[in-house]
């Protein structure tokens, strides 16, 4: 912060330019201060903008709207300086007093200013002598500020390079910040700040977010990377390769951003799509809609350069054959059937080669981008619709209609784009919007364009079948009062006529109808179509020539008036009288007509002087010398042009010989064709599109490959835990798992994103897989789960039988040499309880072998009171409802086994049972007297650790990289140091190669805690498990112990957080000791701070005195302590770090009513006990 | 991809600019103002205007025209859409999206729209994100913001910003755990003179107000899903569940939403709540016409039919009309030329029927078109196509919500023609 301040002090230059601009400021004000308003002073921010407003409104009204603002900003300030009204001149007043605000302590102040300029800037106006007094706030703790400086920032960066230099060291300072969100922030201004100095920087920066742990930083260097390309386009280069290293991310959250980077940058290194190909199409569907339609378009471009064309053998032929049809009928397009014909040769030459196969991956595209069909977002349909368009086979485009004529619905400027796009795709496979041509139909409140449009699309829809239909809906159009559409409606029927052969007379007859409509726009449009028409099949319909003869007396509009002059001519011989008739009408009104009809005119004369020169000698020769004094140039040429050449002269040589030719040729008919037509040469949804011309930045659309490039630059090496899951799998469980299941970090779309916002906000470490990416790996686990752990436990037997070898060969060293008190008998008892459990099945239960255990205890032991309790316990055992019992063992039957083979893989814990007695022997130490030894043969049986030792985790396999770290409290004492609670921990390779050199580094703990680290394990094969202890000192304190777990290539954050019950270990007193320690504990130092009581409600499972004794001995580490009455259980046990007692008594009541009661000297652990315990019992 | 954005109103003033690349001078509207001065209508302004060095893409709203300046090729579409969330989001947070509205809250504006494009290109545009960021205001916050200089700007960091499930914040509590959901069906259709009926359709959404607590799993069933033809659905939505089962299931986003539109394709089997009798007729002497109509109830399924509005577009050459309404009231505007006839509730026993003379312009001809009638109509409790909720269930969360489902049937684009369609 001080660095900063001091950075920002330092502007000496920075201060001359405030102190000039104030010069500036003040000085206008002086020279305006006779008329200063108060308006100045006003704090509140919502009254301030309303001078603004009215100046807008009178603005408005004297330069008489329309682009009156159009100036730019500083003709606008200036004119509006000029008018002198009062908010234009206390405008460099206020900023004065925003100067001032701004540098105030108060953020307060600071924030309306900020407010007031941001306004400012959002109204056009120029802030821009502000921006000292602004970049000095870009550090200011009010996130609000911030954020507004930040605006500003962007906005004025490029003008005032310099003085933006000063800001950025906040950036590069909160680049470094722990908070992804802060990184982010920080990398987006400073990409957005135009200043070429600082290009270094920002593509220091982007590289470092680039592999950035949090998805969300690296979506932000994606988006940076275009800034920074178009403020250096030099750097290309070295963006490509950031580009590259994102597009190989897995995150859903970065796909869209490296995309849209990708296309903006370097669209044409289609190469590096190759490897992301497979993963981009997978992600797609968990894509944000924007990122979507990118996606979509650049895969459709990528798609025609790898792939086939699915219609190489059928469409061609077919689309030949229907292009055909219309041929058929009127000779006129010579040209396409040419084009026809060669295609065809093509087609056939290509259906000879081979038999057309997809491509899968080309299948697999198709696949994922069809559900997107569905999406609410117009851009994303459309997207889709493109892309199969322009890449599915013919018989599957069809799914696409739907969905367009759906988004029909939308807002009009939605209905526009689509409605282009239609009228492109139906000229090409009509078939699939037919059945959709209602939805086509134009209504009254329709805009223009779009009705326009509309029937664009039903003139292209148009076929036999349906041609009646749309002909009778066309009536209805032509009735309406928007007489533009009704010019285009009869320009479609004219297109309808001459596309289908069978309605062309009908279509004909229709229009000479419309001749005597009373709207001249209509007639004379109906004119010019006719004449199109005529031109099919004149010699039928000399009697329309006749009628439309007369109208030249009516009809005014000269398009219509030279359309029928010209049909006069061209087909003079078919109205032989008329035509000389029409032409002496019309030299008499010569001068008066358009342009456009005088050259007709002229025409006209000159056919008539060829065909039928005795009648019209004079007339042609009056017209050509009314035409020869003509105003306009065109005019008066044509008419010398055409004297030389049909009247005869010594000097006009050879041509006039051939004037017959010249004029009275044979015209082919016009085509009336779509405006639409071969627009999809360009992809569809494209501005270039919509325009019909090639936007700045399009990409063109390649044409398909003659023969396929090779598929196998799609493969990518996968792990081989994450491989063989289809895509279509994953999708199914994805929908189906979350629903049913609660269990975390669930595989779909929506749990993934909960533990991920669950991540991000409290630790980064598990940010990092996020999204899909995670997805893959984790139902590639559901699927194997269940071999898996089959393949466990037939692994786990084979080693244990290995080890039972190995066991009696090898001498235990270092266990005998750590236990020193443990007698011999009790080893041998140990590991024979050990063979057993290992000789047996997996189904054999924890009881049946603690109960053999306490068997063999009791056996060494004296057999007074002891044996009755043991029967008590077999009954109990044995009374236990035997469903309950395997389910339970089902379920922790892993769990189990890795805690069986426990002492083959680590030395260092001794049996449970040693330093039991050394405690033990300590308190024979302490209290001789009262010592009865069937106490202390009471003892073992309750102390064995109840079955429901339960496993934590450590490390995800997922988060792990394949690195699976699971952990227990044992609950055996840790030998190397009787203050530290043992904790096992589980190592399971995942991966398919060797995890090397895992051990624990920088432990990060709170005051007094303290960490035995387990030995390093060289190396763990792929697929195998290890499991290790190690000890931490608590400190008798709940809080978690911090450190990383370090392979030879990763390091991981973990902590281990501790159960307040697995920090203690049993104690052993008698019924006489207890109540002592009980009495001095509560009548202590402080009285009754050490008891805590609840009362509480007995669970229904939980009513007998064995349950209860199981659920608090599996809540917390206690020993069960002998007490005479049935009515109570007593437990004890002393804390490991520090050895306080710890007492708990839990007393039966009537029903189902229950008191417990701990004692502790530390209260913390006391008040956590009972929550726990209770809660054990009440389940 | 989206250089500028400028809003502009009726009057052709720039009240509000933004750009999120370097600055482009608003002289660059001056190609929009031509354009759209040559299209008369705001409805006939080209979505794309082509200028020598930009691309104008613009939409009309509430209306104002959010013109957005373009430079390289993008998808028209993806414009377009964008601009329409910025207005609804301008809804949403303002209650309305009008020009007073942005003004008074442009530093608001200006932030939302500083969040929602990052150097052209969409960052977040979801409303539960954008609110995490910048809190709505409402009149309390900003009382006690002037007095107090706290701000709008959210503190808490916006991890939703973080998530794959961008459209739900988290730590949503309510004390009334509410989901509502309003099925509301719109027929369009095309009648004939004689009530036949040339085209019609139903279009339906599901519009949802969910206040739950928690990240709740929904999953909405329907008595009979198979009657939706084609669907689209709010990005909450489990495609592969609805394919495999057709149920929606979804973790919806917090408050209103639109969770599903849908089309029920039905040709023959659109019930027609409505029959209209009616004759328009001009005459060429007495520069005179004659309007006589009347509405009744059709297939209604026993609910009564509420609402009723008929609005006709009279040929220019209508001067003034004078009718009498046996139920409602009747306006004519002369310089719109629109005929409004509001009915109101229909009866079965008492059919509304308008009727009386027209007068038109002395000496000009009569008009040769026929007007259309343009039907208003609501019933309540009643979804036309008959589409039903089954049930409503809820997973994940433990607590018991309030669901309620409501039925709605409007008209959408229904018009009934004065001619018969078989000419």
């Amino acid at each position: 912060m001080t660095a900063m301040q001091k950075l920002l002090q330092l502007p000496v230059n920075a201060v001359n330019i405030v102190k000039t601009v104030q010069g500036v400021a003040q000085g206008q004000e002086e020279a305006r201060s006779p008329v200063l308003t108060p308006d100045s002073g006003q704090q509140n921010w919502y009254s301030a903008v309303q001078p603004e407003e009215l100046r807008h409104l009178r603005t408005a009204s004297t330069t008489g709207g329309g682009g009156g603002e159009g100036g730019g900003e500083w003709g606008e300030d200036r004119g509006t300086l000029e008018e002198g009204l009062s908010s234009a001149q206390t405008q460099p007043l206020r900023h004065d007093d925003l100067k001032e605000m701004l540098d105030s302590n108060k953020d307060s102040l600071k924030l309306e200013a900020m407010k007031r300029i941001v306004a400012m800037i959002a109204r056009g106006k120029n802030a821009s002598d502000l921006f000292p007094a602004v970049v000095k706030n870009v550090a200011c703790k009010n996130i609000e500020v911030k954020k507004l400086v930040y605006v500003y920032l962007v906005r004025y960066a490029e003008e005032q390079q310099d003085l933006a230099l000063l800001s950025i060291s906040t950036f590069q300072r909160g680049l470094k910040d722990p908070n992804q969100l802060i990184r982010a922030s920080a990398l987006r201004v400073l990409s957005s700040i135009r200043v070429t100095i600082i290009v270094p920087i920002m593509m220091l920066a982007i590289k470092e977010a680039a592999s950035d742990m949090s998805p969300y930083v690296r979506k932000t260097a994606a988006h940076a990377i275009p800034k920074l390309y178009s403020l250096d386009p030099e750097q290309k280069d070295q963006l490509i390769e950031v580009i590259e290293k994102l597009l190989a991310d897995k995150t859903t959250l970065v796909a869209g951003s490296v995309v849209m980077a990708f296309e903006e940058v370097c669209p044409e290194r289609i190469d590096l799509i190759h490897k992301n190909y497979r993963k981009l199409c997978n992600l797609l569907i968990d894509v944000e809609e924007w990122g979507q339609v990118v996606i979509i378009n650049m895969l459709t471009r990528y798609a025609r350069t790898q792939f086939l064309n699915p219609n190489i053998n059928e469409s061609l032929l077919e689309e030949g054959g229907e292009k055909a049809f219309y041929g058929s009928d009127d000779d006129d397009d010579d040209d396409d059937d040419d084009d026809d014909e060669e295609k065809k040769a093509e087609a056939a030459a290509l259906a000879k080669r081979k038999p057309y196969v997809m491509d899968p991956d080309h299948r697999l595209l198709l696949r994922n981008t069809k559900p997107l069909l569905q999406s609410r977002n117009a851009a994303v349909v459309m997207a889709v619709a493109q892309l199969y368009f322009h890449l599915a086979p013919k018989a599957e485009v069809g799914v696409i209609a739907k969905a367009l004529v759906r988004l029909m619905r939308s807002h009009s400027e939605v209905q526009y784009v689509v409605l282009q796009n239609v009228a492109t795709m139906t000229i090409k496979r009509r078939g699939m919007f037919e059945p959709y041509l209602k939805s086509f139909y134009i209504r009254s409140t329709d805009p223009t364009q779009i009705k326009i449009l509309k029937l664009e699309v039903l003139t292209n829809l148009a076929n036999e079948t349906n041609i009646s239909t749309i002909l009778r809906e066309f009536q209805t159009y032509i009735k309406s009062m928007d007489k533009d559409f009704v010019a285009a409606t009869i320009q479609a029927i004219g297109r309808c006529a001459t596309n289908i052969g069978e309605v062309r007379d009908t279509c004909l007859n229709g229009l000479v109808q419309l001749l005597s409509n009373r709207d001249e726009l209509v007639v004379a449009e109906s004119v010019v179509v006719i004449k199109k028409l005529l031109q099919m099949q004149p010699e039928q319909h000399s009697d329309i020539i006749k009628h439309m003869a007369k109208l030249t007396d009516n009809i005014q509009v000269p398009m219509a008036r030279a359309s029928i002059l010209w049909l006069i001519g061209e087909y003079c011989e078919h109205v032989p009288k008329i035509a000389p008739d029409v032409l002496r009408k019309m030299a008499k009104t010569f001068t008066n007509e358009e342009d456009i009809v005088k050259l007709q005119i002229i025409n006209l004369a000159a056919k008539l002087y060829l065909t039928n020169s005795k009648q019209t000698k004079l007339l042609t020769q009056y017209v050509l010398n009314l035409a020869k004094y003509d105003q306009n140039y065109d005019i008066r040429d044509r008419a010398r042009f055409i004297r030389q050449l049909i009247v005869p002269t010594d000097k006009s040589g050879a041509l006039s010989k051939y004037a017959k030719k010249l004029f009275l040729a044979l015209k082919p008919a016009p085509v009336l064709e779509s405006p639409f037509k071969d627009r999809d040469h360009f992809q569809l949804g494209s501005l270039s599109h919509l325009l019909n011309a090639k936007a700045g930045g399009y990409q063109e659309l390649p044409d398909w490959p003659e023969s396929a490039p090779d598929p196998s630059v799609r493969n990518v090496e996968v792990p081989e835990w994450t491989k063989c899951t289809s895509r279509k799998e994953r999708k199914e469980k994805k929908v189906e798992k979350p629903f049913y299941s609660d269990s975390e970090g669930e595989s779909g779309p929506t749990e993934s994103a909960d533990s991920e916002s669950d991540s991000g906000s409290g630790s980064q470490s598990g940010s990092e897989e996020s999204g899909s990416g995670s997805e893959s790996e984790e139902s590639e686990e559901e699927s194997e789960s269940e071999e898996e752990e089959e393949e466990e436990e037939d692994e786990e037997e084979e080693r244990a039988k290995k080890k039972k070898k190995v066991d009696k060969s090898k001498p235990k060293k270092p266990e005998s040499a750590e236990s020193d008190q443990s007698s011999g008998e009790e080893q041998k008892r140990i590991r024979k309880g050990g063979k057993d459990r290992r000789s047996g099945t997996e189904s054999e239960s924890e009881d049946e072998s603690e109960s053999e255990s306490s068997e063999s205890e009791s056996e060494s032991e004296e057999e007074s009171e002891s044996d009755t309790d043991i029967k008590k316990k077999k009954k109990t055992a044995a009374s236990k409802p035997p469903p309950k019992q395997t389910k339970k063992e089902s379920k922790k039957e892993t769990k189990e086994m890795s805690l069986l083979d426990l002492d083959d893989f680590e030395p260092t814990p001794s049996p449970q049972v040693t330093p039991v007695n050394s405690f033990l022997s300590n308190s024979l130490v302490t209290d001789l007297e009262g010592l009865s030894l069937t106490d202390t043969v009471l003892a073992p049986t309750t102390i064995a650790p109840s079955s429901s030792v339960r496993l934590y985790e450590l490390l995800h396999r997922i988060t792990g990289e394949g690195l699976a770290v699971e952990y227990c409290f044992s609950r055996q004492p840790f030998s190397p140091d009787p203050h530290m609670v043992a904790v096992q921990i589980q190592f399971t390779n995942n991966t398919t190669s060797e995890a090397k050199s895992l051990h624990i580094e920088e432990p990060k703990l709170q005051s007094g805690m303290r960490i035995k680290e387990f030995p390093e394990i060289e190396v763990l094969p792929a697929g195998e498990s290890v499991n290790v202890v190690m000890g931490i000192d608590f400190c008798d304190s709940t809080q978690a112990a911090n450190f990383q777990l370090c392979t030879h290539i990763r390091k991981f954050f973990v902590s281990i957080q501790p159960p307040v019950g697995e920090l203690m270990t049993p104690a052993f007193l008698t019924e006489n000791e207890f109540k002592k320690e009980q009495e001095t504990l509560l009548h202590g130092q402080l009285m009754g701070m050490n008891e805590i009581s609840e009362k509480l409600t007995l669970g229904e499972k939980c009513q007998s005195e064995h349950v209860i004794v199981e659920r608090v001995t599996s809540t917390a580490n206690l020993s069960r302590v002998p007490c005479g009455s049935d009515k109570e259980s007593r437990f004890a046990g002393k804390t490991v770090s520090s050895g306080s007692l710890v007492l708990v008594t839990v007393t039966r009541k009537d029903g189902a009513g229950a008191l417990l009661t701990v004692n502790c000297e530390k209260m913390v652990i006391g008040t956590m006990l009972v929550k726990d315990i209770l809660q054990a019992l009440t389940q | 991809m989206i250089h500028s954005l400028f809003l502009i109103n009726n009057a052709g003033d720039i009240f509000l600019e933004k750009h999120w690349k370097s600055v482009i001078s608003r002289s660059v509207c001056d190609y929009f103002f031509e354009a759209q001065d040559k299209a008369g209508e705001p409805d006939n302004v080209s979505p794309v205007i082509r200028t020598p060095h930009h691309y104008l893409i613009n939409i009309y709203r509430e209306k104002i025209f959010f013109v957005s300046v373009i430079q390289t090729e993008v998808p028209p579409l993806f414009v377009i859409e964008f601009l329409h969330r910025v207005a609804e989001m301008f809804q949403d947070y303002f209650g309305e999206c009008s020009e007073v509205a942005i003004k008074d809250n442009v530093v608001i504006v200006y932030e939302l729209l500083e969040e929602m494009l990052d150097n052209g290109f969409p960052l977040a545009t979801e409303s539960n994100i954008l609110k995490e960021l910048i809190k709505p205001p409402t009149i309390l916050r900003s009382m006690v913001n002037t007095i107090t200089g706290s701000s709008n700007v959210g503190e808490t960091l916006p991890t939703g910003q973080l998530s794959t499930i961008p459209w739900r914040r988290a730590g949503v509590k309510y004390t009334n755990n509410e989901a509502y959901f309003d099925v509301v069906e719109e027929i369009d259709a095309i009648l004939d003179k004689s009530g036949t009926t040339v085209f019609a359709e139903i279009q339906g959404v599901i519009d949802a107000c969910v206040k739950l607590s928690g990240m709740p799993d929904l999953t909405l069933s329907f008595m009979n899903p198979r009657l939706l033809d084609d669907v689209s659905f709010h990005p909450c939505v489990r495609f592969k569940r609805w394919e495999s089962e057709r149920v929606l299931s979804f973790i919806p986003p917090d408050g209103n939403f639109r969770l599903m539109s849908y089309h029920v394709n039905a040709q023959n089997l659109v019930a027609i709540p409505v029959y209209v009798r009616q004759n328009i007729n001009f005459f060429e002497t007495g520069s005179s016409g004659r309007v006589d109509i009347t509405v009744g109830p059709k297939q209604t399924m026993g609910k009564t039919v509420e609402n009723v509005i008929v609005t006709i577009h009279m040929p220019k050459v209508v001067l003034s009309a004078n009718l009498t309404a046996t139920q409602g009231t009747y306006t004519y505007d002369p310089v719109t030329k629109i005929l409004v006839w509001d009915i109101g509730k229909l009866n079965q026993q008492k059919l509304p029927n308008l009727k009386g003379s027209l007068s038109l312009q002395s000496g000009a001809p009569k008009p040769e078109e026929n007007p259309s009638l343009n039907i208003d109509l609501k019933i309540q409790q009643l979804a036309i196509s008959g589409l039903k909720v089954n049930r409503l269930d809820m997973y994940v969360e433990k607590y018991k919500p309030f669901k309620g489902v409501k039925y709605v049937t409007k008209a959408g684009k229904f018009q009934v023609l004065t001619v018969p369609s078989h000419v």
